[in-house]
């Protein structure tokens, strides 16, 4: 009794059970706060910072190299692009997948245009949607012309145009003007 | 004969030291047994008679259980022969099917029992739920059956990738593309460009541990289906069958 009365007139120290559940408090705070920390570093983990993939941004030549009113090919296979330089001297890089499922389409010269495989999306030489279930015209890679005065790629950064757009329109960044 | 000598054997100090107490066919020794082997235990010790009707029951839960056993086993069998890189993934598989000792009976065997276990494992839920056997006060071994499935499909999905061959490549350039078109975590999903998402940030690129179904792919899918989502399933599944003693035993027609 006395003891309880002193208690209650002395200044605010912690007695033992006060410090004692406050040291379960920080102890179970720093359990929390290390748990949920390695959750993060978890996370983080699966995401490396280095990749070993083919380079996303690539060279493809001077833009002499590409005649105007014509579909380049060439880097079809090895990096998933059509150069496409029109009679207006403005050139884009048109992504190789058709945005209907993903095959690649074919271009078919005598016809004037782009034919998918798969289900027979069709699209005109700038990339417009024109036939077939394909929802919307190709895809565009980033183009710029660089120091040496070779045009580069950066297929990191893919435009997507929108139904029923021209896609010229839609996306001014992917034309390079010459 | 057999008999005689495993009495005598059980005398042994050997034998002492392995069955801890005299067994006699009482009823109370069967249920010591039951209770007092750690696999048997998570089992219940008493099973009523109508319980292990096959027309109730199905022994679908068993089956699919069976099957996970036949798949771990072959499955570490199959990884003795198996490199899990691009180089030497798809020849490997040709070098089981072709030249390994009983390599092709151990490939079809662990592919067919994934197969089946995928569907034993459906119709058992179908089985349990036709029969109200996922009801109180078994709802919560039903959310760990949900959870059992996923990771079943989980296996399936990963084992898929492993052959490195068209099929395998093209179902998980599909099933990854699922995860680039998801709200929030995709790239081209619902909301994902305005979260900042890109195809070097999302849960895609996660799965992949890269932007394309390459090597690192190859190597992710080999991980979980091997270690990760085995270990796990095997971890449920203890709480799944000790969850059935103690929920009342396996149910049954009432």
């Amino acid at each position: 009794m006395m003891d309880k009365k002193e208690k209650a007139s002395a200044p605010k120290v912690p007695t033992g059970d006060a410090r004692r559940r406050f040291f379960l408090k920080a102890a179970w705070g720093g359990i929390a706060s290390f748990l949920l920390g390695s959750a993060v570093v978890f996370a983080r983990f699966f995401y490396p910072r280095v990749l070993f993939e083919p380079p996303t941004r690539v060279k493809v030549g001077k833009p002499s190299e590409f005649l105007p009113g014509t579909v380049d090919t060439r880097f079809k296979d090895q990096y998933g692009v059509w150069i496409v330089r029109d009679d207006e001297n403005r050139i884009f890089a048109l992504r190789t997948v058709c945005t209907h499922l993903g095959c690649t389409p074919n271009w078919i010269e005598s016809r004037n245009k782009f034919k998918c495989p798969c289900h027979g999306s069709g699209y005109l030489r700038n990339g417009v949607n024109v036939e077939g279930p394909a929802p919307r015209p190709l895809d565009r890679y980033k183009i710029t012309l660089v120091d040496d005065g070779q045009i580069l790629i950066d297929k990191s950064v893919i435009y997507r145009s929108v139904a029923d757009k021209d896609p010229d329109e839609t996306n001014p960044q992917s034309i390079l003007i010459v | 004969m057999i008999k005689k000598l495993f009495d005598k054997f059980r005398q042994t100090p050997v034998g002492k030291s392995i069955f801890r107490r005299n067994y006699t066919h009482t009823p109370k020794d069967r249920m010591q047994a039951i209770h007092g082997n750690v696999f048997f235990h998570l089992h219940p010790v008493n099973v009523r008679r109508g319980a292990l009707k096959l027309g109730f029951t199905w022994a679908m839960g068993g089956i699919t259980f069976l099957l996970f056993l036949i798949l771990t086993i072959s499955g570490v069998l199959l990884m003795f022969y198996y490199h899990p890189n691009t180089r030497d993934a798809y020849v490997d598989i040709k070098d089981l099917e072709f030249t390994v000792p009983f390599g092709l009976f151990l490939r079809n065997i662990h592919r067919w029992a994934a197969h089946l276990m995928v569907i034993t494992a459906m119709v058992h839920m179908f089985r349990v739920f036709m029969t109200g056997s996922y009801k109180h006060p078994r709802q919560f071994n039903w959310v760990i059956g949900v959870i059992l499935l996923t990771l079943t499909l989980l296996l399936s999905f990963t084992g898929y990738l492993l052959p490195w061959d068209q099929l395998g490549y093209w179902a998980i350039t599909v099933g990854t593309n699922m995860a680039r078109a998801s709200p929030f975590v995709g790239h081209e999903g619902p909301f994902g460009p305005q979260l900042g998402m890109t195809a070097y940030n999302d849960l895609r690129f996660a799965m992949l541990g890269g932007s394309t179904v390459g090597s690192n792919a190859l190597l992710r899918a080999y991980i979980w289906h091997c270690i990760a989502l085995p270990v796990a399933a095997y971890v449920l599944l203890i709480v799944h069958f000790w969850r059935i003693r103690r929920d009342g035993g396996i149910s049954g027609p009432q």
